[in-house]
């Protein structure tokens, strides 16, 4: 903290006054007759909870900064958003097959951007630090987790709303990277514009998260801007491995050796 | 009717044995360079099904031979570049109908336009605009355009006019006697007679040779 300013911590009390505003949505809710006011509730009781139970095992870990407590806290974050990639698309691969595509994706860029950030640029020691890595790991995932859904999403409703299109092309000689080569560059596309949106809107329209949490921390707004800036990179690193990754296993997934398209693969959600 | 002939290397063109898949099938049969074959059922026989497997777009089981040559042993994209299927309702990925056509392709089609009674105007049109029996040329004259070596044509004049349909005749005629082998599946009768020589008949999923006992 290098500004020496005291940060100011919330109490219980001071949070449940801010609660006082989640009760105010269930009420205009009721008021409205959207009948959102129970599941506005059990989602922000859900919120507290998990966050309460998350703090507490960081900071178990961080106490224990063992390379395979970090690990398997890590590991853990990425089967839980490899899941989320393989279910938020409309259409999603049968079976193991989508499991191994979102895992293999999620977490090749997520271990790689972050890897890559503490041994080359943040330098803790030891480089697992839990303190840095496991923060760190956990804002790639939620950015990677975006892309590659977004990705995915657009891909296979592309694979199944153009199948007639990427068949006329087969059938005149094309092999299967030909045909769905526009299909791949579109759903790479639309993967990225997230990340270029916040990237955009960052310290204009929006001030990032971590930059704002780090400033009500105390620390100095000039450290809290270098910090985003290095989160923006890692974060564009990873979101572009992983939806190129997830786009192109998703091609060869709903294709076969002998340049098929295989949509019996696919089931709907 | 120019009669067909045997490839140089005395295989037929296509060979086919025991093709088949969960759907339909098993499917033997020859074709020889220059031959018609047409195919005839009711819709749901399961036609469309055959030639997407002649062309190795559906997984399937068998055997299926190009003057010898065994699929097996050749790239997918070779194949069906040898075997073209035309489908029912061909379709389109690009703008207009020009840009679906190779530059080393364009000689060729400004050749087999008119003999479709189609203008070269249409190349530069956005594809939506053609008529539906235009693009069903022009999807003939795309598929004419990869020179195949067998041609597979699922109910090609099934939207055209009788002048569209006399010049379509006419330009498969003259491909037959160039040397163009076809499997042609058609609901006319007329056309089986005009163009085919050696007809088939689907009937639940089983092919069998017209004359022949079932």
């Amino acid at each position: 903290m290098s500004s020496g300013m005291t940060p100011i911590q919330p109490g219980a009390i001071d949070l449940a006054i801010a609660s006082s505003l989640v009760l105010l949505n269930a009420g205009i809710s009721a008021y409205l007759g959207l009948r959102m006011q129970r599941k506005m509730l059990w989602s922000a009781t859900r919120m507290v909870v998990q966050l309460l139970l998350v703090g507490l095992v960081l900071r178990w870990v961080f106490a224990l900064a063992s390379p395979a407590a970090t690990l398997a806290v890590a590991l853990l974050m990425i089967m839980a958003a490899a899941r989320e990639v393989a279910m938020r698309p409309a259409h999603g691969l049968r079976g193991w097959p989508g499991v191994w595509l979102s895992t293999a994706s999620v977490g090749l860029s997520s271990i790689a951007t972050v890897v890559l950030a503490l041994l080359t640029v943040l330098h803790p020691t030891p480089w697992y630090e839990p303190q840095y890595a496991v923060p760190l790991i956990g804002i790639v995932l939620g950015n990677v987790l975006n892309s590659a859904s977004l990705g995915l999403d657009t891909f296979y409703g592309g694979v199944v709303n153009s199948r007639t299109a990427i068949e006329a092309q087969l059938v005149l000689g094309a092999t299967r990277n030909e045909a769905l080569a526009p299909l791949i560059r579109e759903s790479v596309r639309k993967g990225l514009i997230p990340l270029i949106n916040q990237m955009s809107a960052a310290g204009i329209i929006t001030l990032p998260g971590i930059m704002t949490g780090q400033i009500l921390a105390g620390m100095d707004p000039m450290d809290a801007v270098r910090y985003q800036i290095l989160l923006m990179f890692l974060l564009a690193g990873g979101s572009g491995i992983s939806v190129t990754l997830a786009v192109y296993l998703a091609a060869r997934s709903v294709t076969d050796e002998r340049h098929r398209l295989r949509l019996e693969r696919l089931s709907s959600r | 009717m120019a009669q067909p002939s045997l490839s140089p290397s005395g295989a037929p063109r296509l060979r086919i044995r025991n093709l088949q898949s969960p759907l339909a099938g098993p499917f033997s049969f020859d074709l020889e360079a220059g031959q018609c074959l047409t195919i005839s059922g009711p819709s749901g026989a399961g036609k469309s099904l055959l030639l997407r497997m002649l062309c190795d777009l559906d997984p399937n089981t068998g055997e299926a031979l190009l003057n010898g040559q065994p699929r097996a042993g050749t790239s997918a994209p070779a194949w069906r570049a040898a075997v073209v299927y035309q489908p029912a309702e061909p379709a389109w990925w690009l703008p207009t109908a020009g840009q679906h056509f190779k530059p080393e392709q364009m000689e060729r089609v400004r050749e087999l336009l008119p003999q479709l009674n189609l203008s070269p105007t249409l190349l530069e049109s956005d594809i939506g605009r053609l008529s539906t029996g235009e693009r069903q040329r022009m999807a003939l004259i795309r598929s004419l355009a990869c020179k195949p070596q067998v041609l597979l044509l699922d109910e090609p004049t099934a939207a055209l006019d009788p002048a569209a349909v006399a010049a379509t005749e006419q330009l498969l005629q003259k491909e037959l006697a160039a040397g163009l082998s076809i499997v042609l599946v058609t609901h006319s009768e007329s056309q089986a007679q005009t163009l085919g020589h050696r007809g088939m008949t689907m009937c639940d999923r089983r092919l069998t040779e017209n004359g022949a006992a079932p």
